[in-house]
């Protein structure tokens, strides 16, 4: 599905990891805050909306918020016969089909739009239903934005969706993923510019982290990784990735004050100054392995 | 009328399966005729979601009366109540003795979900 992000000039770069607690949040929140202080079109994007956390980071009232609807069927129970076809055709059984009506669980639901098609005797319809809620802030300078679905709701990608529709046009976006390589990750990284991938020097972190790298192949997605507390573990996530040919763009230390400091809810680029380098230079990097930022900013030099 | 229960098993001897949604099978009995047939549930006990709302579409199709089962999620009981199907809870341990139960009104009749979705 195009998402209404992809005009003019407009870069997305995903922080994504296999593993839960690698330090997506950690390396995307200082990463965004240290990228804006140089480069003004840095805008900061929570895309884990099942739990979004970014915000315990970057501290900021929310300015905007909006709700996001997706459409779920509404049956005309004048009209159902109970024919049982359009639940029968459900794969997620959000309708159940009894004698003469059929009766709806929206929060089941997928929003394909199949009900619709397959009854025969016009009685859905399909009409919005509130999922979640889409929230911007601004912390100093930054601008953030993220999605929180509601609890219940079992599909969250038309609020990542959203969050992505929300990323104004000439930004240069960092999106802190969902871990994992389901649903919610996917729709996060399949139209992104470049993707870091965080993982960890461990068996769990390079087991989770390989998982990411055949999705990213599969999207066709350019990646490169980051290696978050080296030392703690063994040499094989960097073995795996010099034998696969994947960059490691950079690496933080299994430093006990970072975990200290993030523990605090404070960006580390702040509690720990020595860190504000390992950032510039990972933010450098990025840009250069987006080639739409050359051109944009050919656009703008030769616009100057 | 014809009374179901949830089971893992095949013949009124078997165990009461405490779960609904998810148990592999129904037996379905006719009190009139002491006749019983059983119910495939297998399809919903691999359900991504919506395992109880499945289940109970069976059993509405089987024309089924009463439910005697161990637990209810929400969704499953909001079927079972909208189709007319009586819910009785039960932690015996085989289906003839929750029908010895049912018989002798040691059950009685529920008026809603006595679990959360999942809870199994």
């Amino acid at each position: 599905m195009a998402t209404g992000s992809g005009s003019e000039g407009t870069i997305k770069i995903a922080i994504a990891s296999g593993k839960g607690g690698t330090g997506k949040t950690l390396i995307s929140t200082n990463l965004a805050w240290v990228a804006r202080e140089d480069d003004p079109r840095v805008v900061y994007l929570d895309c884990d909306v099942e739990e979004p956390n970014g915000h315990l980071f970057l501290k900021g009232e929310v300015e905007r918020s909006r709700v996001v609807n997706r459409l779920v069927p509404e049956i005309n129970n004048e009209r159902c016969d109970g024919c049982s076809i359009c639940s029968d055709f459900c794969a997620f059984n959000a309708l159940a089909t009894l004698k003469e009506s059929t009766l709806v669980f929206p929060e089941l639901c997928h929003s394909c739009g199949g009900c619709a098609l397959v009854c025969p005797n016009d009685a859905i319809v399909e009409v919005e239903h509130p999922v979640g809620t889409v929230r911007m802030r601004k912390v100093g300078e930054l601008a953030t934005i993220d999605g929180i679905v509601n609890i219940g709701v079992s599909s969250v990608t038309p609020v990542i969706q959203a969050v992505k529709q929300s990323i104004p046009a000439g930004s240069i976006a960092l999106l802190d993923a969902s871990p994992g390589t389901a649903c919610p990750a996917v729709e996060t990284l399949k139209d992104c510019d470049f993707v870091l991938l965080i993982t960890e020097p461990t068996p769990f972190g390079l087991n989770d982290f390989q998982l990411s790298v055949e999705l990213l192949r599969e999207l066709k997605v350019p990646f490169a990784a980051m290696i978050n507390r080296v030392g703690v573990g063994d040499n094989r996530v960097h073995d795996y990735c010099q034998s696969e040919g994947i960059q490691v763009l950079a690496e933080l230390p299994n430093d006990r004050r970072i975990a200290e400091v993030y523990s605090r809810g404070e960006l580390i680029t702040e509690g720990l100054p020595e860190y504000r380098a390992v950032f510039e230079r990972l933010y450098a990097m990025l840009l250069d392995r987006c080639p739409q930022n050359g051109m944009a900013m050919e656009k703008s030099n030769g616009t100057m | 009328m014809k009374l179901a229960f949830s089971t893992g098993g095949t013949t009124p001897d078997a165990p009461l399966d405490p779960r609904f949604g998810r148990a592999s099978a129904f037996l379905v009995l006719d009190l009139e005729t002491k006749e019983f047939d059983l119910i495939d549930n297998g399809q919903s006990v691999g359900a991504a979601q919506g395992a109880g709302i499945q289940a109970a579409q069976r059993l509405v199709r089987a024309d089924v009366k009463g439910l005697v089962t161990g637990h209810c999620g929400p969704k499953a009981f909001q079927v079972l109540n909208s189709a007319g199907i009586d819910v009785y809870y039960s932690n015996a341990g085989t289906i003839r003795e929750a029908l010895e139960d049912f018989e002798n009104g040691k059950l009685s009749l529920s008026s809603g979900a006595d679990v959360r979705g999942h809870w199994s």
